[in-house]
């Protein structure tokens, strides 16, 4: 079976028997066995992800058929322009954004992208993005501030690139101004992850008034395999990694780090994606129209606040 | 033990560059060079010979640049809570706690006030040998007030790294400290207030990619390594050796990332020079 995780495995053939069966439905009179069936296949799934470790999550957030940034875009918005490069360098591809209408709400809407196979991975260099990238983000933000649109952000990173031009090419400058620029913008700024929240790489377009998680997303200092590799010295203990790092959604929630939670259809994004756009879409909206009351000025200031509270000591 | 294994530590690669050894004669890590620790520590810790850069901690910066007794230490007392209850092979909170202990110091960075000549200033340095210079939540929380104190009092800021990066053991929490502290830079950067970045070996990680990189100048000492990725990770994407200088302090220079490399000796006069004309 291609592209499915272990533990899906028994409800997806639950799932494939009952397919099979519908098809003599009416030949056998079968009905009721279904009926069992499905009931059965339902409970399992609740079981299952109900109960996801830390590590099924990071799995699940890297789904290879979960939505992508653009896939969001063209479900959620009426009309999208997107606009490329960043004017110094290029045009990175692992970051896309452009103006969007979202229910008659004009926004800049700035995401990672990711490709779902080895041509567009390649083309979208598995969504790590170069210093361009991130000086591209930048740009369409101040665009966004000029002409007061709100911006909206999707994180879905394995992390920025680390290559030999990216660091020749400033990827930490880009990064750092990023996150300086983005706490005074005086527009509102919405961010939500929606696959892999890798570190820099991700928090380089991730400082805003709102920060949401999808249920089945990761978002930390680094990836449980690097962590793994530091801490272990060895690649095997990824699983343990995953559980110290504390990176899901329910973990950043009670850490204070994000503000909300948008939940996925039961079995993940990737089993419905029009309905997780449409749970995205209605909240984004709420957020929208709560953010957009408020003054910039203040906007920035509750800004500041918001990330000066978060951190853990003891004095 | 077996009988032909070296027993003296610093004969070990992973010891090399650290911190100063003790003993009244050391050796120079770049040419050898047995020097004096009176004359060495009266030269900023810079081998006469070689002008290689031994690794210091935030003491010895602060008697490098500040005018005698000037510094007021701030904050000295906050301490990681560990709110992950991080363990890999070893607790987080155990680790704190003996690191503390060998190190003397409670956290990976030093913050307050003082003098450097007739300014004050107000003034953070990073510390190495705490968890390779890592960030987390007290380093981030001591960063963001050492700003807040530069804007409440319209004086300049002053950081100089030294770290591996954000500290993995803090989780997300760490990763947030790059936000608050980048925000905080960003409020004094609005007050026409001055922010200058020092780099010194090494700067990585969450460090640079966030207040590191933001100095409206930004000063590196000679041949520290500066960077996002560290070098080992770059390797194995790109599958081969990385160029000879590759994220050193001159390369930066080269690719427009740091204003002037100095040497350290003449740092204090340099960061004087250029503080007169940090302001209006």
């Amino acid at each position: 079976m291609k592209n499915v995780l272990d533990f899906e495995k028994p409800i997806i053939e639950l799932e494939a028997k009952i397919a099979e069966m519908r098809k003599y439905e009416d030949k056998l009179q079968i009905e009721e066995e279904i009926k069992i069936l499905e009931d059965k296949v339902y409970q399992l799934k609740k079981n299952v992800f109900q109960n996801l470790s830390r590590w099924q999550r990071v799995q699940l957030a890297r789904h290879p058929e979960r939505p992508y940034t653009l896939d969001y875009i063209y479900m959620i918005t009426d009309d999208y322009v997107e606009l490329h490069g960043d004017r110094y360098y290029g045009d990175d591809k692992a970051i896309v954004g452009g103006f969007a209408t979202i229910d008659g709400r004009q926004v800049m809407i700035i995401g990672h992208q990711k490709g779902r196979d080895t041509k567009s991975n390649l083309y979208r260099n598995f969504g790590m993005p170069n210093p361009e990238g991130y000086r591209k983000a930048l740009r369409l933000m101040k665009l966004a501030e000029k002409y007061n649109k709100p911006v909206i952000t999707l994180l879905d990173t394995p992390g920025a690139f680390p290559g030999l031009e990216a660091e020749q090419n400033g990827q930490a400058e880009a990064i750092a101004r990023n996150l300086l620029e983005m706490s005074r913008l005086k527009v509102p700024i919405i961010v939500t992850v929606i696959g892999e929240g890798a570190s820099g790489g991700a928090l380089g377009i991730g400082v805003g008034d709102r920060v949401m998680m999808l249920e089945n997303t990761w978002y930390s200092v680094i990836s449980p395999e690097s962590c793994s590799s530091i801490l272990w010295r060895s690649w095997e203990f990824k699983e343990q990694a995953a559980e110290a790092l504390k990176l899901t959604a329910a973990d950043l929630l009670k850490l204070k780090i994000i503000d909300r939670i948008i939940p996925e259809p039961l079995g993940g994004a990737h089993k419905d994606h029009q309905k997780t756009a449409n749970t995205l879409k209605n909240i984004l909206i709420e957020e929208l129209d709560s953010l957009v009351k408020i003054k910039s000025d203040k906007l920035v200031n509750l800004r500041l606040e918001k990330f000066a509270k978060m951190g853990v000591y003891e004095e | 033990m077996g009988w032909f294994k070296r027993s003296k530590e610093n004969i070990s690669p992973e010891s090399q560059k650290f911190d100063i050894p003790d003993g009244q004669w050391i050796k120079c890590n770049s040419c050898s060079e047995i020097i004096h620790r009176k004359q060495l520590e009266l030269n900023a810790w810079v081998c006469p010979s070689c002008d290689y850069h031994f690794r210091i901690g935030s003491g010895e910066y602060i008697s490098i640049l500040f005018e005698k007794n000037s510094f007021k230490e701030c904050d000295p007392k906050m301490k990681s809570g560990d709110p992950l209850e991080f363990t890999d092979t070893k607790k987080y909170s155990d680790r704190i706690k003996s690191t503390i202990k060998k190190s003397g110091l409670n956290d990976a960075v030093k913050t307050g006030l003082g003098m450097i000549g007739n300014k004050k200033v107000s003034f953070a340095c990073m510390d190495f040998r705490f968890i390779g210079g890592s960030m987390g939540s007290v380093v981030g929380e001591k960063i963001a007030r050492a700003i807040d104190r530069a804007y409440n009092e319209k004086i300049p800021m002053i950081i100089i790294s030294q770290s591996g990066g954000a500290r993995m053991m803090e989780g997300a929490l760490s990763l947030m400290q790059m936000a608050k502290t980048s925000a905080r830079l960003a409020r004094l950067d609005d007050a026409g207030l001055p922010f200058i970045s020092i780099l010194t070996d090494p700067t990585t990680g969450g460090t640079t990619a966030s207040y590191a990189m933001l100095g409206d100048i930004i000063i590196a000492e000679p041949k520290a390594l500066i960077g996002f990725a560290g070098p080992r990770v770059i390797k194995q994407t790109i599958g081969k050796d990385l160029p000879e200088g590759f994220q050193s302090s001159e390369f930066l220079l080269e690719h427009g990332f740091v204003d002037y490399i100095v040497n350290r000796k003449n740092m204090k006069e340099k960061l004087s020079q250029t503080l007169e004309y940090l302001k209006k």
